[in-house]
């Protein structure tokens, strides 16, 4: 059978570079600008301290790289962070600080409780039809509340050391978050590429009637993106507090913005079916290292909260910009 | 009596194709003039052309004797009074009929809008047109039909002097049809001109004054309907060649693959749905059933509730003889062996900014794990390339958007996401909607295969022409009803089509 025309080859053209790799290259000349300024940025020190500052952060930001993904969006993992951080804590305090190794039953606790909250919040997304971010705003609200509830707004103090290592202990001079970040993101980043279940949440993302008629099951791949990005709030949860030594009411309190931002500079569509772990990987350390650099620089921490908003913008903008010339 | 408007001479060319040579259309004053002709033939294009949607490469068109600018916009078209309602209405669902009536042009006080005389001048025209519908009433809440009425109060408010109508009854019931024809007579009476887009030709002889019709994108013949017989008008619209497209098979009788009895469906409100009402229905392996009817005849539901895309209130299922439920996903219609090529394909069907890789390899990655766990990128190429070369697609990479393809090859690629999952029954729901000349040969030719390999194929076309090429027997739908059946070898263009346009009295 004759070949037919129109068929388009793909263009490695300027904006084409720009669209792939453009986050990276702001990351690495902000690093050099950094470095520039202040010769203690690129120390082993604060690069150990920059990323075990983007790790818990980046964690939750693997799992919400599923749900953008998806066509969703979830605005409650901070909240979600928070409750089952305290959720943990309060566990281990209710025994009387008699579990042993108290360590183990809170990490089971906070990702348990961070896959119940993904689950409610996948439930009522597909089964009340509520779209995602009315029923994550809700959560938002609620699971902070509940946060507040379980202490009485109070922190809880006094972890042990063993509980405490999972925040500040280091494996081969690597801190332990860095660590376990570094396989959430592997695991995610195989999943999303490698797996049935990745390709589908693309598909559900892309064009959810062309999924369902593919014959995907696009209720239970809808929800399940809130249960990874539950449980793994969880499991951020259970590190800040380790990190802390104290389980905080108000952890968590605007992870949501720095979560998705990271999914969004790293090149995910908030319509769904494109990103993907390893930009969401660049945007989290972008983010993370604008505001070590800008710290370390001196900058007042006001301006630092305007130059990141301007930066997720630019982000975009340029994004958006080398689609149309590419 | 004068005429209202007069198109001479129109031409307009796409690239590759002639859609228009030389058309001629006269409207009188106070007529409903039906224009004829089957798909392709061109009366979209011309439709188009006089509501300023697309300008004629060459000819005039004169309203009321003076000459109108071909460059006008449909805004300015509907300024100067020719105003037409499309198929696809351009209603804003949420806001109220009266402010649809008038969106751009409320009444205005003080700077404000002026509800109270915008409610009583959108009563006015309603209770002029006799409907009983509620000004203040979001668009959302009204029926199909009533939507139309809808659309038809508000080409009177710009004083329209010619209305065009495309298929207006293509989605209505059968009392709203008698609405819309009241509505239209009362129209005519009151001095405005309606070309009237129709298959359905009992609407003609029951409604029309006067009559065009085109072929091929020529005029053809026009006249008064009172002067011709149904029959005539059918000759006059079909005549083109069909044997030089078949190619008969020879198909040895084979076993029963698909059996359904009684299948009905209710789909309630739900917009652009017809009702289905006892369809039985048998397929053979290795034969191609097509299914022929008019927009709106049930055969895209049908389709859907056989694939589990949509639910039926009735009906029983046999596959190879075996009794089982009707599917009620398209996942467990695709586990039983039926699968769907739907109807629009960028909607439906393409995952479009993704990779060719990511939407023909999708519902089959099953068959590309290792350790049924992780998808090798080596086999998907593999899985590709078969499929590139068995369907002939064109392309550079397996990596390239489906978007970057044209249409013929996107449908390739669909038709290859079907063809792999095996199926047994193999639906095709337009499968060559929008593809050039050379790609349809195509894939009539892909059909024929996959049928010969054993595939029962159920094609569901608007093109009657394509229908009697590829089909072995041909199914035709009238209003939500499986009216007849004929076979493929010795149906021709006008027994199919009076079928579909009249049903099976006729």
């Amino acid at each position: 059978m004759e070949a037919l025309t129109n068929a388009v080859k793909p263009r490695r053209s300027a904006s084409a570079l720009v669209q792939r790799y453009g986050t990276g290259l702001v990351l690495l000349l902000l690093a050099i600008v950094f470095t520039s300024q202040n010769s203690r940025f690129l120390s082993f020190r604060n690069l150990g301290y920059i990323l075990t500052d983007v790790s818990i952060c980046g964690i939750v930001a693997v799992g919400m790289t599923f749900v953008i993904i998806s066509a969703g969006v979830d605005l409650a993992v901070g909240s979600a962070l928070g409750f089952a951080a305290m959720g943990a804590a309060w566990v281990i305090k209710l025994s009387g600080f008699n579990l042993h190794p108290a360590w183990f039953f809170a990490l089971v606790t906070a990702v348990g409780l961070g896959a119940m909250a993904g689950y409610a919040h996948g439930k009522i997304t597909t089964v009340l039809k509520v779209p995602p971010f009315i029923t994550t705003l809700g959560g938002l609200s609620a699971w902070r509340g509940a946060t507040l509830l379980i202490n009485h707004g109070g922190p809880i103090h006094d972890l042990d050391t063993g509980y405490r290592w999972w925040g500040n202990g280091s494996v081969l001079g690597i801190p332990v978050p860095v660590m376990i970040f570094s396989i959430v993101a592997s695991v995610g980043w195989v999943i999303q590429r490698y797996t049935r279940y990745g390709r589908h949440i693309y598909a559900v993302g892309g064009n959810v009637e062309a999924a369902r008629l593919s014959g995907l099951n696009v209720k239970a791949l809808t929800s399940s993106v809130y249960v990874i990005v539950g449980t793994l709030a969880g499991l951020a949860g259970f590190l800040l507090s380790a990190r802390l030594g104290s389980a905080e009411a108000t952890a968590g309190t605007g992870y949501e913005l720095r979560v998705i931002a990271s999914v969004v500079i790293g090149g995910a569509s908030l319509s769904g079916g494109t990103g993907g772990v390893g930009g969401t990987i660049v945007g989290a350390l972008l983010i993370g290292v604008l505001s070590n650099g800008l710290v370390m620089m001196g900058v007042n921490s006001y301006y630092q909260e305007i130059v990141i908003g301007l930066i997720i913008v630019l982000a975009v903008a340029l994004d958006s910009f080398a689609k149309r010339r590419g | 009596m004068s005429a209202m408007l007069e198109a001479r001479g129109i031409a307009k060319a796409f690239p590759g194709v002639r859609a228009l040579d030389g058309v001629n259309l006269q409207v009188d004053r106070g007529e409903v003039h039906a224009l004829l002709g089957e798909n392709g033939a061109g009366k979209s294009t011309l439709l188009k052309i006089l509501s300023g949607a697309q300008q004629p490469d060459a000819g005039e068109i004169l309203l009321n004797g003076g000459s109108l600018d071909v460059a006008q916009t449909p805004l300015e078209r509907q300024q100067a009074g020719i105003v037409t309602i499309y198929q696809e209405f351009n209603l804003l669902p949420d806001i109220s009929v009266a402010e649809n009536m008038y969106v751009g042009r409320e009444p205005v006080r003080y700077g404000l809008i002026d509800w109270s005389t915008l409610h009583r001048q959108a009563a006015g025209i309603l209770s002029i047109l006799g409907l009983q519908i509620d000004p203040r009433a979001a668009v959302r809440t009204l029926t199909v039909g009533e939507q139309q009425m809808v659309e038809i109060a508000r080409a009177m408010t710009f004083e329209a002097r010619l209305i065009i109508m495309d298929e207006p009854t293509a989605a209505l019931s059968s009392r709203e049809v008698d609405t819309l024809h009241r509505i239209v007579r009362e129209l005519r009476g009151r001095g405005v001109s309606i070309i009237y887009v129709t298959h359905r030709l009992n609407e003609v002889s029951t409604l029309c004054d006067r009559f065009t019709v085109l072929r091929d994108g020529r005029y053809i013949a026009d006249g008064r309907v009172c002067e011709h017989s149904t029959d005539d008008l059918i000759r006059l619209m079909v005549g083109r060649n069909v044997d030089l497209l078949r190619h008969r098979r020879h198909r040895p009788p084979s076993d029963e693959a698909l059996r359904v009895e009684g299948v009905s469906s209710d789909p309630g409100k739900r917009a652009r749905t017809t009702s289905l009402k006892d369809i039985c229905m048998r397929v053979q392996s290795g034969e191609i059933l097509g299914l022929a009817g008019l927009m709106g005849a049930g055969r895209t539901d049908f389709a859907r509730i056989l694939f589990g895309a949509d639910s039926c209130t009735a009906g029983t299922l046999w596959l190879s003889r075996d009794r089982i439920h009707m599917p009620r996903s398209p996942a467990e219609a695709i586990h039983h062996g039926i699968t769907l090529l739907p109807e629009h394909r960028k909607r439906d069907g393409c995952f479009l900014d993704q990779s060719i890789r990511q939407n023909m390899t999708l519902p089959s990655l099953k068959q590309l794990t290792r350790w049924k766990l992780f998808v090798s990128d080596r086999r998907a190429v593999q899985f590709v390339e078969k499929y590139r070369r068995a369907l002939g697609i064109a392309m550079s990479s397996d990596l390239t958007p489906i978007g970057h393809l044209s249409g013929g090859n996107q449908q390739k690629v669909l038709l290859a996401r079907c063809l792999a999952l095996a199926p047994k029954v193999l639906i095709l729901d337009e499968p060559t909607r929008g593809i050039d000349v050379g790609a349809k040969a195509e894939v009539h030719e892909l059909i024929r295969q996959t049928a010969d390999s054993g595939v029962a194929l159920i094609v569901i076309s608007s093109e009657l022409l394509e229908l009697l090429a590829i089909s072995d027997r041909i199914g035709v739908f009238r209003e939500g009803q499986l009216v007849a059946e004929v076979d493929g070898e010795t149906a021709t263009e006008q027994r199919v089509m009076s079928l579909m346009a009249m049903g099976a009295a006729a």
